[in-house]
């Protein structure tokens, strides 16, 4: 150290701080506690980890936009390997290119999905994806309103709610229907509509019809923007850009991402090609190298804040390329095939509770609405006891409504994936009726 | 060339729909315990045809692809990767360990507050010690990346001056910002005025009180600034703010360089993010995820987004959302957790004095790398720097070599290349980040490569402009990805 200080041309280390003002230095230690060892914060952290209910402990119906899918091993195996965990950005592409060509994978396998022609890198989450969406919208139409269902997940709400606000923009609510679907869009929509916000399934399970809204949004020159929060849905359901959607945006954390708390989580964002320049985020494009052999490159950064400074389409900077990664590995383990016949798993668990509640005193299945592998549970006494009951009995059996659906009553939202085994289903609904007697 | 990377067996490798052959798989399905659904005959019209897109692959298929695809890159744990502004630092393995406990990995956001009260202890604990360390008062710790933190902390600045019924309506800029601060302020539907920095590279305050009326709202600051020089009149220049009405965003891209020796709430900064994939060690993972935690002053603390982790009565935490001057929720849930588990981990990891001394280092290990290149290459600000030294490609310019070139040289020599081009205000820029976590050795090597490039400059411009040489691919046409968009794979595709 002295060795490499006296190269700098100093005596002590201090002296490289010399260009703070003696005022402004921290003249005490920082109160944060003293180093510790791996051992001892390894012991703290498992301390903390377990204080924490999760759905690798028991049967787990809860969903509402984080789901509880199973994970195959290949996934984190691939993605910890320290060359894609420990790389950054891929601005040097030569020195890059496993991050770009996964990226390029990721983007033709969501075009695929989506029914759209671009997909960017990656947005923070399926709330700021929405956001984005309702803000590039805006640009493409010039237009200052924006009009959202009330099947939008209440928290992608709050988000765009958030963005906006700033802007000028107006929001408008299109209401449900008393199957759960969205009212005709038609009311909610002007001239000066920027775009119809819809997710699909909506936030309470019902899957809507996108052909009739993008109708709608058309008619009067506004784009539909379809929001995802169940990505597996895209398997099994037709892709939103073949029935009319412009955007589609949302969240993949189903596609092999743990829950982790709610994040880190991997938002996407679709468009048509007509479009590309409004794109907020990372592009990854094909092209050649000096002996024209394919490889992959960041592309049309022009659009981006780094070029662009405030006259980009968005200030974001990083991706969740991580996340990214461990959603690709997920869609090319399970494959064409494989990721189909694990949706209609998804539905067929969905329904076979649907029945159990049908036979069930107590219990009821207010919208009438199709559904997915989510769907509403209506029951007699207060959710929130009926859930408590459940999770004493080792079963976390669904998300209590009341905060975001007060006018349906008790209810729960109830979600099965492939986790959910017959006898656990049975289980809770029992539990579920069991309270209401 | 230098011995820090030998020429070594490439793998070539298809892309995943290349390499699909009908009916592989790489996934077995549970039989099912329910009876089976037809969905066509329930959901009708609503259901797609097929998967044409998706690719079929055997695990192991899948798993060669993958790892062939990793040895392409150049990652921290493979060696140096200096990237200005962006802190790669050593990713300790006990923060991916305690990541994947389930009691965080499978944690569910909308679980209650009662039943996952470790993280609710975690967030409460790690907001404080990032609040001690900002010199800040109170933390969010939602926002997913940096921008999003300055999205979150110019949406708060905006909020207390309408709070004072105040519509103000510019940002002030330093012309050596990072691009994410003008769009971040755009994006809040502010205009942007740029402030040039001084000769000397640091903003003077005449130029910012010129710039000053009761239009701006705040100024944005980056400390150490983009050129590694710390803003010394950073004070004053709070004060010039301050006094008309404005408050000073800190962008926390730098702060490597200031744990436990200054802290941006002591010189007059009112709001700022940190990135915790920089200075706090979770691992960048080729571009994200991130986390951008923003600190504010208490005279903003009205406006953090919600929700907010508080103590209860009963002794435990609890969610709170009843802030009536919140900017609203920025975040689907609670931000980018998994980050926040290693950053905690990080932090007790080091304790008080660790986190000195990593300063210490990492500005010990950028004025190392400057004495040793300075001269050989241009330096635009000469002095002492902080984390990062920015140098440029003016004394090669009788070569023809440009910074790109020599950037791409270093590859050839077994290095990521610094930031190039950035900061703005210095063309040809090379913006170097060695970090804490590099040895004198490694430094040497290091600048022994670029010296060495230097020298090969002026003997063989033609090997440098050409490089890398070394790589499985040649300089790629950046121009050509741009003029014709080819952004999918397609299975019409015959442009191999």
């Amino acid at each position: 150290m002295q060795r490499m200080l006296a190269r700098t041309g100093h005596a002590r280390v201090d002296e490289l701080f010399a260009a703070i003002p003696a005022a402004l230095r921290l003249a005490r230690a920082l109160k944060v506690p003293e180093g510790r060892s791996e051992q001892e914060v390894f012991q703290h952290l498992a301390t903390l980890a377990a204080q924490n209910e999760h759905a690798q402990a028991g049967p787990w119906f809860l969903g509402g936009g984080s789901y509880a899918h199973f994970l195959p091993s290949a996934v984190d195996a691939l993605v910890s390997r320290a060359e894609f965990t420990t790389s950054y950005t891929p601005y040097q592409a030569e020195i890059s290119q496993g991050t770009l060509q996964a990226v390029f994978e990721w983007q033709s396998m969501l075009c695929a999905l989506s029914g759209l022609d671009v997909t960017n890198a990656s947005m923070y989450d399926g709330a700021s994806a929405t956001a984005e969406a309702a803000l590039m919208a805006m640009r493409v139409t010039r237009r200052r309103k924006v009009a959202v269902a009330a099947g939008l997940h209440p928290h992608y709400r709050q988000v765009l709610e958030t963005y906006l606000a700033g802007l000028g923009a107006s929001l408008v609510t299109l209401s449900r229907g008393s199957d759960g679907r969205s009212a005709p869009a038609a009311d909610a929509l002007d001239d000066d509509t920027a775009c119809l916000v819809l997710q699909q399934p909506s936030f309470l399970g019902s899957i809507e019809d996108l052909r009739a809204a993008a109708d709608a949004a058309h008619a009067c020159g506004a784009l539909l923007v379809v929001g995802v929060a169940e990505a597996l849905s895209l398997a099994l359901l037709e892709a939103p850009g073949a029935l009319g959607a412009d955007i589609v945006c949302g969240e993949a954390q189903s596609f092999g991402v743990p829950l982790a708390f709610g994040g880190p989580h991997l938002g996407f964002l679709a468009a048509r090609s007509a479009q590309l320049r409004q794109l907020p985020g990372r592009l990854v494009g094909q092209t050649v190298d000096a002996d024209g052999r394919r490889g992959f490159v960041l592309t049309l950064s022009a659009r981006e804040q780094h070029i662009r400074r405030e006259r980009a389409t968005s200030n974001i900077c990083t991706n969740q390329g991580l996340c990214l990664l461990m959603a690709t590995v997920y869609l090319a383990l399970l494959g064409r095939r494989g990721l189909r016949e694990l949706a209609e798993l998804n539905l067929a668990k969905a329904e076979y509770a649907k029945s159990r509640v049908r036979q069930t005193r107590g219990l009821t299945l207010p919208l009438a609405a199709p559904s997915f592998n989510e769907f509403v549970i209506g029951l007699e006494g207060p959710a929130g006891r009926a859930l408590e009951r459940a999770r004493s009995k080792g079963i976390v059996a669904g998300l209590d409504l009341a905060p975001f659906a007060p006018e349906l009553g008790p209810c729960v939202l109830f979600c099965t994936t492939e986790l959910a085994s017959r006898e656990s289903i049975d289980r809770a609904i029992a539990l579920l009726a069991g309270v209401a007697s | 060339m230098s011995a820090n990377a030998v020429p070594g067996l490439a793998f070539e490798e298809a892309l995943l729909f290349e390499r699909s052959r009908p009916g592989r798989r790489g996934a077995e399905l549970p039989a099912s315990d329910v009876p089976r659904v037809d969905a066509r005959a329930l959901l009708g019209g609503l259901v797609r045809d097929d998967l044409p897109g998706l690719p079929e692959l055997s695990e192991v298929d899948v798993v060669r692809h993958f790892t062939r695809l990793s040895t392409w890159n150049a990652a921290v744990d493979l060696g140096l990767y200096p990237l200005g502004s962006c802190t790669m630092k050593y990713n300790p393995k006990l923060n991916e360990r305690v990541a994947r406990l389930p009691g965080f990995a499978a944690a569910h956001p909308f679980s209650p507050a009662q039943h996952v009260q470790g993280l609710l202890a975690l967030f409460h604990e790690l907001e404080g010690l990032l609040a001690e360390i900002a010199g800040m008062d109170r933390v969010t710790l939602q926002p997913a990346a940096g921008a999003q933190g300055e999205l979150a902390g110019i949406m708060m600045i905006r909020a207390y001056h309408e709070a004072r019924g105040e519509k103000r309506s510019k940002v002030l800029v330093p012309d050596s910002a990072h691009g994410t601060n003008p769009a971040s302020a755009a994006l809040n539907g502010y205009q942007v005025v740029s402030v040039a920095s001084g000769p000397d590279g640091i903003l003077h305050p005449e130029a910012v009180a010129a710039a000053m009326d009761a239009q701006v709202a705040a100024l944005m600051v980056t400390n150490p600034n983009t050129l590694g020089l710390f803003e010394r009149h950073i004070a004053e220049i709070c004060e010039i703010v301050h006094a008309r009405g404005g408050l000073v965003y800190g962008d926390g891209a730098n702060l490597n360089a200031l744990l436990g020796i200054a802290r941006p709430g002591d010189m007059g900064i009112d709001v700022m993010h940190m990135n915790l994939h920089k200075t706090f060690s979770t691992p960048h993972g080729g571009g994200g995820p991130g986390a951008g935690p923003v600190a504010v002053k208490q005279m903003l603390a009205p406006h953090l987004p919600v929700p907010l982790v508080a103590r209860s009565r009963s002794g435990g935490f609890e969610w709170r959302s009843d802030l009536p001057g919140t900017i609203g929720r920025l975040h689907g849930q609670h931000g980018n957790v998994g980050m926040l588990v290693r950053a905690y981990t990080y932090i007790l990891s080091l304790g008080a004095e660790g986190l000195r001394r990593c300063s210490e280092m990492a500005v010990l290990n950028a004025n190392y790398l400057l004495a040793r290149l300075a001269g050989t290459f241009h330096v635009p600000y000469p002095g002492t720097v902080m984390h990062e030294c920015v140098l440029s490609d003016r004394n090669l310019a009788e070569t023809g070599v440009t910074t790109l070139d020599v950037a791409k040289r270093l590859i050839d020599h077994g290095y990521h290349p610094p930031t190039i081009y950035f900061p703005l205000i210095v063309p040809g820029a090379l913006m170097i980040e060695p970090t804490e976590s590099e040895s004198l050795e490694g430094l040497d090597r290091f600048a022994d490569a670029l010296l060495a490039i230097a020298e090969e400059a002026r003997s063989e411009p033609e090997t440098v402009r050409s490089a890398p040489h070394r790589t499985r691919l040649r300089r790629l046409d950046e121009t050509l990805a741009a003029r014709k968009p080819v952004l999918r794979w397609q299975p019409d595709d015959s442009s191999r």
